[in-house]
């Protein structure tokens, strides 16, 4: 079973990415967490959601143009 | 650049935003702008709706610059920082009704989330009544979201499409200028397509120059800072995040500050510059307006500057409401100084009662 938890943000409104986010990193303790965007508001603002917690973020250009935020603790 | 681009996500981003909107916001009330109004996107919405002859309310009509900038300024710093990136898809029939209702609840209370800020700040204590009405709405809307509410996802559109709310707003640009006169009353003296106001805050504003200029700068800084007058609760409230709230603030105390220097702080209840003070509706206005806002994803401000960047779904709230400015004044809906209107309250309650079904209609479907 991966330990990865993947979050398809794409394409959807405030404040849903960063809700989704939130839900998402409440439930672990640590690991790693992928959340996929393709706005600037949206990674912003789950990057600071994630940072606010403890978690590190790390972001990739993916070749659509979009992008993959990965969050680790 | 990048430095730029790291203060304007940093926590000082929508603190200077803020700043700089309680600034020039009263200065644009010196200038010419009505009382409390130096920024108002349902105002504003509301008179460009008249100036175009979508309703007939004859104090309410100009087509206000601010909004213009507001889209343009957007679509500029968009460019710049590429972030223009054009996209639609995301119920846009439902966001040209929450777009509709949003505005029959703020010309209820008379004033978007902006303009209760700036009232507030002025000494218009009608505006608290109005923004504890809009908390509750956006406490509304975010219990939806909390069951899972959602618009669905927006896709990729073509390039051009994201050039559609620019351009109609050049178009604007271009009637404010030129002011048509097409017609023929019945003394045969030249009338519409374009109507402005010659009494009432229709006629009060400040030059276009300036206020184009003020729109610019507020939509570059609030595309890149994110500023979002509901956003701020709405962040505070459920994801415990203070960022853009911290923008509100700024944008009460320079407000305040400002109004103070240029005599225009004058408190109470009575009296206030287009303003009324029945507390129920002051109230029931804003909710409507809090929870449409909300179920939409941003203040009609974030909805502009959305727009500008190429989002068609926020064009379309925008569309809505400029529409709803048009059914509240035909169907006796808006409020005036001297209180809400006939039908204001009935308005109110059939928006409440849609945006509701909508809260608890709309969910993601299930991909399959």
């Amino acid at each position: 079973m991966s330990d990865i938890t993947t979050i398809d943000a794409r394409g959807l409104s405030c404040p849903e990415p960063a809700l989704k986010a939130k839900q998402a990193i409440r439930r672990l303790t640590g690991g790693t967490v992928e959340v996929l965007v393709d706005a600037g508001t949206a990674s912003d603002n789950v990057s600071r959601i994630a940072q606010q917690t403890g978690w590190r973020v790390a972001v990739e250009t993916l070749p659509d143009g979009g992008l993959k935020l990965v969050l680790t603790k | 650049m990048s430095f730029l681009n790291r203060f304007f996500i940093s926590r000082s981003g929508p603190i200077a935003t803020g700043v700089v909107v309680g600034v020039l916001a009263p200065v644009l009330v010196r200038l010419g702008n009505p009382g409390n109004m130096g920024v108002c996107v349902a105002c504003f919405g509301r008179d460009i709706a008249g100036a175009l002859g979508l309703h007939r309310a004859g104090v309410v009509q100009y087509i206000r610059p601010e909004i213009i900038g507001f889209v343009l300024g957007s679509l500029v710093a968009a460019l710049i920082f590429r972030e223009f990136k054009p996209r639609t898809g995301s119920a846009p029939l439902v966001r040209f009704l929450l777009g509709i209702f949003a505005m029959i609840g703020a010309l209820v209370f008379l004033g978007c989330p902006w303009r209760a800020y700036l009232r507030l700040s002025g000494g218009d204590w009608n505006a608290l009544v109005g923004l504890v009405g809009l908390v509750g709405g956006i406490g509304l809307g975010i219990l939806f979201l909390r069951m899972g509410f959602s618009l669905g996802r927006n896709r990729p559109a073509p390039q051009a499409f994201g050039w559609a709310m620019p351009l109609i707003m050049i178009a604007l640009l271009l009637l404010l200028v030129f002011a048509p006169q097409f017609g023929r009353d019945a003394d045969g003296n030249p009338t519409g397509p374009i109507f402005f106001s010659a009494k009432g805050p229709g006629s009060q504003h400040a030059p276009v120059v300036i206020s184009l200029a003020v729109g610019l700068l507020i939509g570059f800084l609030a595309q890149r800072t994110r500023f979002c007058t509901v956003g701020a609760f709405r962040d505070l409230i459920l994801l415990r995040d203070a960022h853009l709230f911290n923008g509100i603030l700024a944008l009460l105390v320079a407000a305040f500050v400002v109004n103070l220097i240029l005599g225009q702080f004058t408190p109470g209840f009575e009296n206030q510059p287009v303003a009324h003070t029945n507390v129920l509706w002051n109230f029931g206005g804003m909710l409507l307006a809090g929870l449409a806002f909300t179920l939409a994803g941003g203040c009609p401000g974030r909805q502009l500057f959305l727009s500008g960047e190429g989002d068609g779904d926020a064009a379309v709230f925008v569309l809505g409401m400029i529409v709803g400015a048009a059914l509240s004044h035909n169907f006796n809906a808006a409020s005036s100084p001297a209180g809400p209107a006939l039908f204001g309250p009935a308005a109110v309650i059939v928006g409440l009662i849609v945006c509701v079904a909508i809260g608890l209609a709309m969910r993601e479907p299930r991909r399959a």
